[in-house]
């Protein structure tokens, strides 16, 4: 599960680590006290940022014409501006695809003078199993591109998770960091609290880019958490009854959550073919080789191992609401499921959807003499496949013709 | 021989009297599985009796073992209370745990992982089918099953078997199976991004089986565990190994379906695992269809 950016900043302070003070607006009208309460003291400008899961927002444009999703203002009536040209209206950048998001909340806080920028980020390593916090000079700018072309600039450490992060590991990373002063004593502090986030929240990955020394209204310099972003482990929301409160459904697919209803895993793509798969591997290949042999799949469905005759009249229903589907590619290996309890369900969700496209199922395992039998004996068109690979061909041919 | 339990294997099943867990240890007594012992907190001194196996219910890991000398365990705890499960094997000194548990926190297996530094006990999973060797007996009865693959797709025979995914192993293992070629072990190592076993590992145990005279390796969009296995077989490999990658179409930064099967920043891709397995001389299957008849050409 993904959380916007200010919830990201709300876990973050929780454990203790420095973030621009600001606050969540849903309304003008929040918007224009926040920005008056930051002017009020002392602050000199204060960013308006829209809160959308896609990045980036700053180059982003909304449908209106209104460009930039993150703003600088000089004064509350240019915030209140800023507001009104973001609430309720869908910021398009490059991670949105055309249809953009609708900016229900944005964020407004203290923008202070950046004086350098960091990157720092905690996530697994999977090569060793072990939490790796990562830090660079390089900040706010993107990554992967350091670590593709200079690789010597990304500072690591790994974290042993039977004794958890050490001080000694904080103070070595702000060090390599060229840190000082009380940027360095900052630094440290702020280092722990990024890791006890990511471990005490169950994270996949907590990513401040940038994390930035500041020069304060009072004229010292401090470390703050300009941006950031926290990914969550699914696995583990069950113990974070707080985090799952963060979830924000209209960041999602609707499709997405009807299936998640159903115990489906689906995830919406671009092609034409629909595929209705047992099995998360199995899925992933069926897609494969759709492509394999010229076609597009239209989605990556995952009935599950044990999967019912509801849940796959569900699955049907909900890949027929993808309009740009042409045909439907079903490939169940049943090794312990009963082929024909799947045949049945294929058979009533047929009649139920009245499904009019081409329908090519490849069915293979436990019982499946009788499911082969249950959709010939059913008087309707479905296209049977042998292998995976016939039952490919066919299902791409069936669109192309 | 196989690697890691043969047909005499003791086997014992931790949630044994949980719905998932009970139809599997049937399934497994079915197939002529020794299921010696069960375990549920609590429920010690009941039985599970299936077909006239009666299998004995005991608290704890430590007195199953003591009592019945049984050496490998099938997990089916729920994901809560997983990573206690596994470690209740581990303190007991059983030389093989099979976690079948999907939902685990990734957290959760990192501190197990920890915890076994050092150990002799091998665990397989989490998020897998499990392991089977087959049996010689019709549809290859009498084997070991530990989890929740088919027996009966299975045969006796002389290739390993070692995958990140479920149903894609059963269609490999199918696909050997209907052209008369048997395995001599069939390993699911799980869809997590920490899990007990790598390909690597298992790879490895098969190079050194005198009864594995050729390998199918199945992997999947994320991590480098496939690069690494093939990096090891270019320098050590003895046999003749072929593979598939899924997930070539999966678009990036998208969990699909497993915990672990995701390209995030560019890492992890199938192009990249597919590149490594051709370096290394690893048979690419061009489509899932052909992973037994990629290896059978090269044997």
């Amino acid at each position: 599960m993904n959380i916007h950016e200010y919830q990201a900043k709300q876990l973050l302070k929780q454990y203790g680590v420095a973030v621009p003070s600001g606050e969540p607006c849903k309304t003008v009208a929040e918007a224009k006290a926040a920005a008056e309460k930051l002017f009020a003291a002392g602050h000199t400008l204060a960013v308006i940022k829209s809160q959308i899961h896609a990045g980036g927002r700053g180059k982003g444009t909304f449908t209106h014409g209104f460009k930039g999703g993150v703003k600088l203002a000089k004064s509350v009536d240019e915030a209140v501006n800023f507001a009104e040209n973001m609430l309720g209206k869908t910021l398009v950048t490059v991670q949105t695809g055309p249809e953009g998001r609708v900016v229900q909340t944005i964020l407004v806080a203290a923008a202070e003078k950046i004086l350098k920028e960091f990157y720092l980020a905690v996530l697994l390593d999977r090569a060793n199993s072990r939490p790796l916090i990562m830090a660079s000079t390089e900040g706010g700018v993107d990554i992967e591109e350091v670590a593709a072309h200079s690789p010597e600039k990304i500072i690591k450490e790994w974290v042993d998770p039977a004794v958890g992060i050490q001080p000694f590991q904080a103070r070595k990373i702000a060090s390599g960091l060229g840190l000082k002063g009380d940027a360095y004593n900052g630094a440290v502090k702020l280092i722990m609290g990024v890791y006890k986030t990511w471990w005490e929240c169950d994270a996949s990955m907590v990513e401040i880019n940038p994390l930035a020394v500041v020069e304060t209204p009072a004229g010292k310099e401090a470390i703050i958490c300009v941006d950031a972003k926290i990914g969550l482990d699914d696995n583990a929301l069950y113990r974070h009854p707080d985090i799952q409160a963060m979830r924000d459904l209209a960041e999602e697919s609707p499709l997405e959550i009807e299936a998640s209803k159903f115990a489906l895993n689906y995830i919406k793509l671009d092609g034409s073919i629909a595929c209705l798969v047992n099995g998360a591997g199995l899925a992933m290949s069926t897609m494969d080789i759709i492509q394999h042999f010229g076609g597009m799949p239209a989605n990556f469905l995952d009935v599950g191992g044990g999967a019912s005759k509801d849940q796959v009249s569900a699955a049907f229903k909900i890949i027929l609401s993808d309009p740009n589907v042409k045909a439907i590619f079903v490939n169940i290996f049943g090794g312990i499921m009963d082929c024909n309890v799947i045949a049945t369900g294929i058979v009533e969700a047929v009649r139920e959807t009245g499904l009019k496209l081409p329908l090519v199922v490849r069915l293979e395992g436990n019982n499946v003499a009788a499911g082969k039998a249950t959709l010939a004996a059913s008087g309707l068109t479905i296209i049977s496949g042998d292998t995976m690979a016939d039952a490919a061909k066919k299902v791409v041919a069936s669109v192309a013709a | 021989m196989s690697i890691l339990v043969t047909p005499q294997t003791r086997l014992l099943v931790q949630g044994i009297t949980g719905a998932f867990g009970a139809r599997h240890a049937q399934l497994s007594i079915d197939y002529g599985t020794q299921v010696v012992a069960g375990v549920t907190p609590g429920k010690g001194g009941q039985i599970f009796e299936h077909r006239g196996v009666k299998v004995p219910i005991f608290d704890t890991v430590a007195e199953a073992v003591r009592e019945t000398q049984a050496t490998a365990s099938a997990v089916f705890v729920p994901p809560p209370f997983a990573a206690d499960a596994i470690l209740e094997g581990v303190d007991a000194q059983l030389d093989l745990v099979v976690a079948i548990t999907e939902g685990i926190p990734v957290n959760d297996m990192v501190k197990v992982k920890r915890a076994m530094q050092g150990v002799s006990t091998r665990l397989i999973g989490p998020n897998c089918p499990g392991i089977v060797t087959p049996g010689e007996g019709k549809d290859s009865h009498g084997g070991c099953r530990i989890g929740i693959a088919p027996g009966y797709i299975h045969k006796r025979g002389n290739i390993g078997v070692v995958s990140r995914s479920g149903t894609l192993t059963y269609e490999a293992v199918y696909q050997l199976t209907s052209r008369g070629v048997g395995q001599s072990t069939c390993v699911g190592i799980g869809g997590d991004p920490v899990n007990g076993t790598s390909h690597l590992d298992v790879i490895q145990l098969f190079m050194a089986d005198p009864d594995t005279h050729g390998i199918i390796m199945i992997g999947e969009i994320g991590g480098s565990a496939e690069e690494e296995a093939a990096e090891w077989i270019k320098a050590h490999g003895t046999k003749p190994v072929a593979g598939f990658i899924a997930g070539a179409t999966a678009p990036p930064g998208r969990r699909m379906g497993h915990a672990g099967a995701i390209v995030s920043g560019g890492k992890g891709t199938a192009q990249a695992k597919f590149d490594a397995f051709r370096a290394a001389g690893i048979g690419v299957a061009a489509t899932p269809s052909e992973m037994a008849d990629t290896l059978l050409k090269m044997m």
